[in-house]
């Protein structure tokens, strides 16, 4: 399979075709008329999911960068469209284009009103998603990451629910605001660098190689992209807009919200904030108050997803949850820790997304979110149950299913270095158990007491559709990870020795120089 | 090393044989619900099928004579860094053990739920929940490494949740299925923490691996041993329902009675069991968490034996009995008597799988009288039972069996395995004294079996009937597919103990002698278990003597004449009552943990903390604050020169003093 892809150019086009594919079906989607948009869609969507398909085979987990291309756009800035994928980001693009199908076809009926301005938007949203994880300059890097957000933000305010414009506004503005104070890190950056080695740019590369001379302001630039990605990921106490725009957004908005965008933040922590700033990353004051907030996401996001009489509101909750996990597994820097905060990141996209779309099912069919309205519902639509039983179950990280593999391997990896941290997350293992486990039980079980949920349908051919691959992904991630592992592994142990390395050889440099002044 | 024997490579249909049976049944749950021959075809046809193969696979690893564990790894699951974990199973003496009690024990429940369920609308996805449970448990015993067994571990637990609730519409089943996983999910923090700890010392999770490398890395009782110990033993709290973590499994019986029987009595709650003799060279090495294990049992044995005496419904009786039976294992694996652990957990399989089953015929014998004259009583209370001997007797024959068995009474096979364990902590007394306390707590505890085992054989099968007039002509003998398996489980109930008879006597120690490659391992760090051949004797006697005459007493002290129906009963009082209601502790746990941590779950945290404070306050607060900046801005902007004028040169008076300064 490599070598008939490799004969056909893949690794030169791949990601040129992923980012021109949805951007062009999004031209499609405004020409022809509204009544072909979703389809589509989702011809597209599948398009891309196909077209990048390819990167499973052909990736080569030990090339390090790769499918990089490289072409001036304002070269005299510096400015260059410079794309590449690693372990690290390969799996982020693949569960973008994985998501972006279901997500249309999630969307097939509960879209009712300006299907091609939405459809189209999704496409756009597309692009600017996959951008975010390709682009290996920091300009271009800032431009999806801003190109991602329009389309967002209208999804929610225009196709939203009730509170819909109070919850767009909320997400533009906080995600704004932080991404505001990244482009005044990327630009102080790009002089620092640039005024100390004569050239300028904005490639990753080269701000990589060159970041020692960032230590004169790294504080304070790391605490400008930090804010940023916390915004994003959501750390606690950044996370209020989450549960809004999560609850407001239609369900695929919700779905490639927590799906995709939330993996923005802590992508950005992997690719960005760490490897530029590794002294102040690992600095003690910092590693503590990010292993802090990240035990405090995890817990309280438990506890407060299990108080909420709102079925997506608990769904939002969680996230922060299982967030939490993987800003753990990133800041403890063990091979198995970093290795499970991917397969985390991976493992939310597909369970809550699944959870998004199946309180996205419910609400179709009864037009509400609270708990309290449903009840019994396993007698009639026990195909339904069963869904919702198996998605729960792998959210709750039950072995076998693909979230204990991540959550299982972040808790491993941290106790090597943080082993009251790792325990006191591990607590978040049985508050989870509590939320799910009660509103499945409040939702599916009990007397069904409710009138009209006595002639619900169970799940349709075209919702089977949606959840059949998630489902599929629960239990071969849950059984065998390790293909998923071997891709990532090589990355994560480049990433692992260079932060640790750099960190140390700073702070000696730091010591260097204190011995100097004496 | 030597060859694998062909048979034991077999095992992994053992275990695949259950799973592919769960995705037929659970198929036609879903699809094909009411067609019931299938779903029997395939359900006891993939367990009886499994209980085959197991018995190939230990005559092979019987006939190799193999001493070390056959592993037998089947792909790379979790490989990331250093860390090497390959879904693999472990064939070896203990193993094998317990392959033999789940698919055997496990066939015969499933035999009989073809009899007990057949009317049920969800008989299906029975099976299909039963079938999943077969196979989560064969991984747990099989597993070869630590995570590939928490696999199973959990796995049971899943099962055990969805066959309590299986029964869902009722919020009281809901919430027993629920209360059971999470309290379980409590004890498997413990079971992760020691993972993480035997990696963070060991870098490794294989038995084999950690096994050996433990007595050369750990220092005996040490800090590092005791804590991975005690991590792993409240796991076990969790899963085999020990003290503070029991009180889920009572109100588990809120599942079908076969699923009590086989997943609460027979196999799953014994994993705990299992783990401390399968992990038992770490025990070994860590006193005081053995003292500990052996201390809980005794103290759950005596405690759970207790609360059994004032219960009304049978199979509360016979749950709280289980706890205190799970209660003797530990205190036999917590004092270094692993093999006594071991032989309780298989006698207790057969009389205790015995004693539920039997109860289920009684269950189901009055709940078919009910319902044929439309009266709703509680089929399971006691009190509208009585004199059952007379409508059912093959039931009420083997009921006494295992009855007698469970009190311990010689020669049923009950009495060998709990004087086992009871002798073993008594050899211990020499060297620590406060294992005599153990002692005497399991001795005390046993007084209180004979007690409530006799009470409840003589409330319902002896004495005057109390299940009403109109009723009475309906009470009929289960079906033989109901009777089968438990004639089976009779014979098992009675001769089990030959299995591993004590050393006076003759042909003793057969169990003992087949696990010693395994407990070889731990054996190094315990001291010599020494009785003389008289105290032996003597503790033979007095057990014989307790069992004797707690019967005797319950038979003369109870008046079966003097009960009147459960509709027409005062409640207890004083000590009865708070017996009766089980020392209050579900009331306790849910006044101190539960409902605080609900409450501050909700006040605190969500309204106060995330709406108020975070959001409130400080997102929307800050939105505010612009505005409000936005509004003075507007304010300024008068258009009014003059006001602009005084302003610049308010301004320029200012910027000139800060220059100047």
């Amino acid at each position: 399979m490599a070598g008939l892809l490799e004969g056909m150019g893949y690794q030169t086009w791949v990601l040129d075709a992923l980012l021109v594919i949805p951007i062009a079906g999004a031209a499609v989607v405004m020409l022809r008329p509204e009544k072909e948009s979703k389809w589509i869609a989702l011809w597209v969507t599948l398009a891309e999911f196909a077209a990048s398909m390819g990167m499973w085979w052909s990736f080569d987990p030990q090339a390090g960068m790769q499918f990089q291309v490289v072409r001036p756009w304002i070269a005299d800035w510096g400015i260059f469209y410079r794309l590449g994928v690693d372990g690290i980001s390969l799996f982020m693009v693949l569960l973008t284009t994985f998501t972006m199908p279901l997500a249309v076809l999630g969307s097939w009926n509960y879209i009712e009103r300006r299907e091609r301005a939405y459809y189209a938007l999704m496409l756009l949203l597309t692009t600017g998603m996959i951008g975010v994880f390709v682009a290996l300059d920091l300009f271009l890097f800032y431009v999806f990451w801003e190109l991602m957000l329009i389309p967002m933000y209208f999804i929610i305010g225009v196709w939203g629910g009730e509170q819909r414009l109070y919850a767009a506004i909320k997400f533009f503005i906080y995600t704004f605001l932080g991404s505001l104070l990244m482009l005044v890190a990327i630009l102080v950056a790009y002089y620092l660098v640039g005024r100390a080695t004569g050239e300028y740019s904005f490639a990753y590369d080269h701000l990589l190689r060159n970041a020692g001379y960032l230590r004169p302001a790294a504080f304070w630039l790391f605490a400008a992209f930090a804010l940023a990605f916390a915004i994003k990921v959501p750390v606690f106490p950044f996370h209020t807009w989450l549960p809004d725009a999560h609850v407001e957004a239609p369900t695929a908005g919700s779905v490639i919200l927590a799906g995709i965008l939330l993996k923005m933040g802590t992508y950005g922590f992997l690719r960005f904030a760490l490897p530029l700033f590794p002294e102040v990353a690992l600095s003690p004051s910092v590693a503590t108050l990010v292993v802090v907030l990240a035990i405090v996401g995890i817990v309280y996001g438990a506890l407060v997803a299990m108080v909420q009489p709102d079925f997506k509101k608990l769904i939002a909750y969680s996230s922060v949850s299982h967030l939490g996990f993987v800003m753990l597994g990133i800041w403890a820097l063990t091979e198995q820790s970093v290795q499970g905060a991917i397969i985390v990141m991976i493992n939310h996209g597909i369970s809550t997304g699944a959870l998004f779309f199946l309180a996205g099912m419910l609400y179709e069919r009864r037009h509400t979110r609270a708990i309290a309205e449903f009840g019994g519902l396993a007698r009639v639509m026990p195909g339904f149950a069963a869904v919702l039983t198996v998605v729960a179950l792998s959210s709750i990280g039950l072995p076998g299913t693909n979230g204990f593999v991540g959550e299982f391997l972040v808790l491993l990896g941290t106790f090597r270095t943080h082993p009251i941290a790792a325990a006191v997350a591990t607590t978040g293992v049985i508050f989870a158990a509590a939320y799910l486990l009660w509103a499945l039980q409040r939702v599916l079980f009990e007397s069904l007491s409710k009138e009209e949920n006595r002639h619900l349908p169970d799940l349709s051919r075209r919702e089977v559709l949606v959840l059949a691959p998630l489902l599929a992904m629960i239990v071969w991630i849950g059984v065998y990870p390790a293909p998923f592992l071997r891709r990532i592994e090589p990355a994560t142990q480049a990433l692992i020795t260079e932060v640790r390395g750099a960190a140390s050889s700073s702070a000696a440099a730091l010591l260097q120089e204190a011995s100097d002044g004496n | 090393m030597t060859e694998i024997p062909e048979a034991v490579r077999l095992v992994w249909l053992a275990a695949a044989l259950p799973l592919l049976g769960f995705l037929a049944n659970g198929a036609l749950s879903l699809f094909r619900p009411a067609a019931r021959r299938a779903v029997t075809a395939i359900g006891v046809g993939t367990v009886a099928a499994a209980f085959a193969v197991s018995v190939l696979v230990a005559a092979g690893l019987a006939g190799s004579g193999a001493h070390e564990p056959v592993v037998l790894t089947y792909w790379s699951w979790i490989p990331a860094g250093d860390l090497v974990l390959n879904l693999a199973f472990q064939v070896d003496q203990l193993s094998v053990v317990m392959l033999l009690v789940v698919t055997g024990v496990g066939a015969l429940i499933h035999v009989f739920s073809i009899g007990y369920m057949g009317e049920d609308p969800g008989y299906a996805r029975y099976f299909a929940y039963l079938n999943l449970f077969i196979f989560f448990m064969l991984v747990l015993v099989l597993g070869s490494n630590f995570p590939v067994m928490f696999v199973g571990w959990e796995g049971v637990g899943l099962c055990s949740y969805l066959l309590i609730g299986f029964w869902f519409e009722d919020k009281a089943n809901a919430n027993a299925g629920k209360k059971a996983f999470i309290m379980n999910r409590i004890g498997d923090a413990g079971f992760l923490i020691a993972m993480f700890l035997i990696f963070r010392s060991l870098g490794t999770l294989e038995f084999t691996e950690v096994f050996r490398l433990a007595p050369v890395s750990f220092e005996v009782g040490g800090t590092l041993i005791t804590l991975i110990t005690l991590a792993l033993f409240l796991g076990c709290t969790g899963k085999s329902a020990q003290i503070p973590l029991y009180t889920w499994l009572p109100d588990a019986m809120a599942g079908p009675t076969p699923v009590s029987a086989l997943i609460h009595a027979a196999t799953m709650v014994t994993a705990g069991v299992y783990l401390v003799a399968r992990a038992n060279v770490l025990f070994a090495m860590a006193p005081i968490s053995s003292a500990v294990v052996a201390g809980i049992g005794a103290l759950t044995a005596l405690f759970a034996a207790t609360i059994a005496l004032k219960q009304w419904d049978i199979k509360k009786v016979i749950a709280y009995s289980t706890v205190s039976q799970l209660g003797y294992m530990f205190l036999g694996v917590g004092v270094g008597a692993y093999v006594s652990g071991i032989f309780h957990l298989v006698t207790h399989a057969f009389f205790k799988a015995l004693m539920f089953l039997a109860a289920g015929n009684v269950i189901y014998a009055l709940h078919q009288a009910y319902h044929a004259t439309h009266r709703h009583e509680d089929a399971q209370d006691l009190r509208n039972m009585g004199g059952l001997h007379r409508y059912m007797p093959w039931t009420a024959a083997l009921m006494w069996i295992g009855g007698l068995a469970n009190i311990g009474l010689p020669p049923f096979s009950g009495f060998f395995s709990k004087d086992s364990i009871l002798a073993a902590a008594f050899a211990r007394g020499h060297d620590a004294p406060i294992f005599y306390v153990f002692w005497a707590l399991g001795t005390v505890g046993a007084v209180f079996t004979a007690l409530y085992i006799t009470r409840l054989l003589i409330y319902t099968f002896h004495g005057p009937n109390r299940t009403g007039e109109a009723e009475r002509q309906h009470l009929r003998e289960a079906p033989p597919v109901m009777t089968g398996p438990l004639v089976i489980l009779g014979l098992g109930s009675v001769f089990a103990g030959v299995l591993n008879l004590p050393h006076v006597l003759p042909a003793a120690g057969w169990l003992e002698h087949w696990l010693e490659p395994v407990t070889s391992l731990g054996a190094v760090f315990l001291p010599e278990f020494h009785l003389t051949a008289g105290t032996e004797w003597g503790l033979l006697a007095l057990a014989t003597a307790i069992a004797v005459a707690g019967i005797a007493a319950a038979w003369r002290l109870l008046k079966p004449e003097a009960l009147v129906p459960a509709r027409q009963a005062v409640p207890e009082r004083g000590i009865e009552r708070v017996l009766a209601n089980k020392y209050y502790v579900d009331e306790i746990y849910d006044a101190l943990i539960v409902r605080p941590l609900i409450w501050f779950s909700e006040r605190v945290l969500w309204r106060t903390v995330d709406a108020l404070l975070i959001d409130g306050v400080a997102v929307n607060g800050m939105a505010r604050l612009t505005r409000l900046f936005g509004w003075i801005g507007s304010r300024l902007q008068t258009g009014q020169v003059g006001t602009y004028v005084v302003l610049f040169v308010l301004g320029t008076l200012v910027l000139l003093r800060v220059m100047a300064g």
